[in-house]
């Protein structure tokens, strides 16, 4: 039997029910190369929702990928709160100056309506557009950043510890808003078509905050939101740890845990077993300068720490893979998991 | 646990025994390197080492206010954020080096190539450090360097990239490259002896 008998969306469901599908499932999350495929700049790309559905259409067929990824980019949900969006010709775009100066502004803060906010509605008709182009076949991951990690963008991380460890009225207040904001924004997409929802949070990673601060604050946060989240979901840290709080994570509600390149596959593996799916960790930024051989030995260490029994998901260790990553690099991740990520031939 | 008045209780009792650079440089430094590769060995969060950083700054500030004689004679030095305004690994930095004694110019976030050209042109900086968030940003540092050919300036930098992929550095064409706060010291001090 070949490795390819399932549809992406039959192979992601059996991996994330812990049993081995045909081959290991492989999300390549690319939300700029849609640009280069398109032959646009990336500001222009991201203008309609049109043209990432396209360019998310011609991605999964270049690279039989295993998704379709809705993400525009993190600053977006800025947007929507009045921030500012700041474009580069060759990298995600960025959150301009934290929108939030003075700290007594969270106080008068309120959570933007989807349905006012037009920024975000482009990401909901590249949703629809390929809910329709997926028949059903291949999933599609929205995201959302969680109402603990988006004030990093919204007022600068500084500030942000600041009030976590000494402001407690203006802190919950922001986690108010930002979790009414992040649970209508889930709630939007899935009701465009997505299948699941990403839920950035890389300031809960023990890389950031210490276990106990975590128990105060993004585990009781991440519980209360993916609660009211109307979908599957999956927790990214976005290159942080998550080892020391292996244990929490599960309770939270989440189904997957985004890995990073700095922890070792195997160690995820024991920790995570059958309790959630690890998405990951293939390091991104090196990747840039990856060799074809490179880049297969690396997927081929991978799959062999962390395939057996499915539960994982082959995808770099970020959430996004950078602008400058070559096609021949992801052809070649593409063509080792069809190499060494079947289940059937080993 | 992070206790600020503990803190000052210990540093108060050591400069009893010493003038505050000595001080400074055999108990603030040291304690902010154990913090810093704690963070490295995964056994403290990025937010103690901030914080740790920011307790330490205002002590010293209390028995070394800034422009203080008594603080390190040092070529200029200056720190910024390329090209983005994530500023906490630049804050950081900037405060322990300064619990540490030495001095230097806040240049904050958002930073372009030609702004940062005018800065150490104006400003004779020696010393630039540069703190970087993004993949592409890391790669523009490249084209910084071009830029400033034919200065002394000497170039250091930080941030994930620079973490992910320990080539990079070299890549880009700087002088050198920190992942801790121990680093950005004993960098700094190793660049002076050279200045």
């Amino acid at each position: 039997m070949n490795s390819n008998t399932m549809t992406p969306m039959q192979r992601v469901l059996t991996a994330l029910s812990h049993n081995e599908p045909d081959r290991v499932p492989m999300f390549l999350l690319l939300s700029l190369h849609g640009a280069k495929e398109l032959g646009l700049s990336i500001k222009d790309y991201f203008s309609t929702g049109e043209n990432v559905a396209e360019g998310q259409i011609r991605l999964q067929k270049k690279f039989q990928n295993d998704c379709y990824y809705t993400f525009f980019h993190a600053p977006l949900e800025i947007e929507a709160f009045g921030g500012e969006v700041i474009y580069s010709n060759d990298g995600p775009p960025n959150s301009g100056i934290p929108f939030i100066r003075n700290v007594e502004q969270i106080m008068q803060l309120e959570a933007p309506k989807i349905s006012e906010a037009k920024m975000l509605h482009k990401v909901l008709e590249a949703t629809k557009k390929l809910y329709i182009a997926s028949a059903g076949n291949i999933p599609i991951i929205g995201v959302v950043m969680s109402p603990f990690s988006l004030p990093v963008m919204q007022m600068g991380f500084d500030k942000y510890l600041d009030i976590m460890h000494s402001r407690s009225d203006l802190f919950e207040h922001l986690m108010q808003v930002n979790e009414e904001f992040c649970v209508n924004w889930a709630n939007a997409q899935l009701e465009a078509g997505a299948t699941a929802i990403c839920y950035f949070d890389p300031v809960s990673s023990p890389t950031i905050i210490t276990r106990d601060k975590y128990l105060e604050t993004g585990f009781e946060i991440a519980k209360r939101t993916l609660a009211r989240i109307k979908g599957p979901t999956a927790t990214h840290f976005a290159s942080g740890k998550a080892l020391p709080v292996a244990d929490l994570l599960p309770q939270t509600g989440t189904a997957v845990i985004g890995a990073s390149s700095m922890e070792d596959l195997s160690d995820l593996k024991a920790a995570f077993q059958k309790k959630l799916t690890i998405l990951g960790n293939l390091n991104g930024i090196e990747m840039r300068r990856w060799t074809a051989e490179q880049a297969r030995q690396e997927v081929r260490t991978a799959i062999h720490k962390a395939a057996t029994g499915g539960g994982f998901i082959l995808s770099d260790n970020h959430g996004e893979i950078p602008y400058q990553v070559p096609d021949e690099v992801l052809l070649a991740i593409s063509d080792a998991v069809r190499e060494f990520g079947s289940y059937l031939i080993k | 646990m992070l206790d600020k008045q503990a803190a000052e209780a210990v540093l108060n009792e050591a400069l009893k025994l010493g003038p505050p650079i000595e001080v400074v440089s055999e108990l603030v430094s040291l304690a902010l390197n154990r913090i810093g590769e704690d963070w490295e060995n995964g056994k403290l969060a990025l937010s103690q080492v901030y914080m740790s950083g920011v307790i330490c700054e205002e002590l010293i500030d209390k028995v070394m206010p800034p422009q203080s004689p008594v603080r390190k004679s040092q070529p200029k030095m200056a720190i910024g954020v390329f090209e983005d305004y994530h500023m906490l690994g630049k804050r950081i930095i900037y405060s322990s080096l300064r619990a540490s004694g030495f001095e230097l110019t806040d240049l904050g976030g958002g930073l372009s190539i030609d702004k940062l050209v005018e800065f150490v042109q104006r400003d004779n900086i020696k010393i630039l450090l540069l703190s970087v968030l993004m993949l592409p940003s890391a790669l523009h540092v490249k084209d910084l360097k071009q830029k400033l050919n034919g200065s002394d300036v000497k170039i250091v930098v930080g941030g994930a990239p620079f973490r992910f992929d320990d080539q990079l550095w070299k890549e880009v064409g700087v002088d050198a490259c920190g992942a801790t706060v121990a680093d950005a010291v004993n960098i700094v001090n190793k660049m002076m002896e050279e200045l």
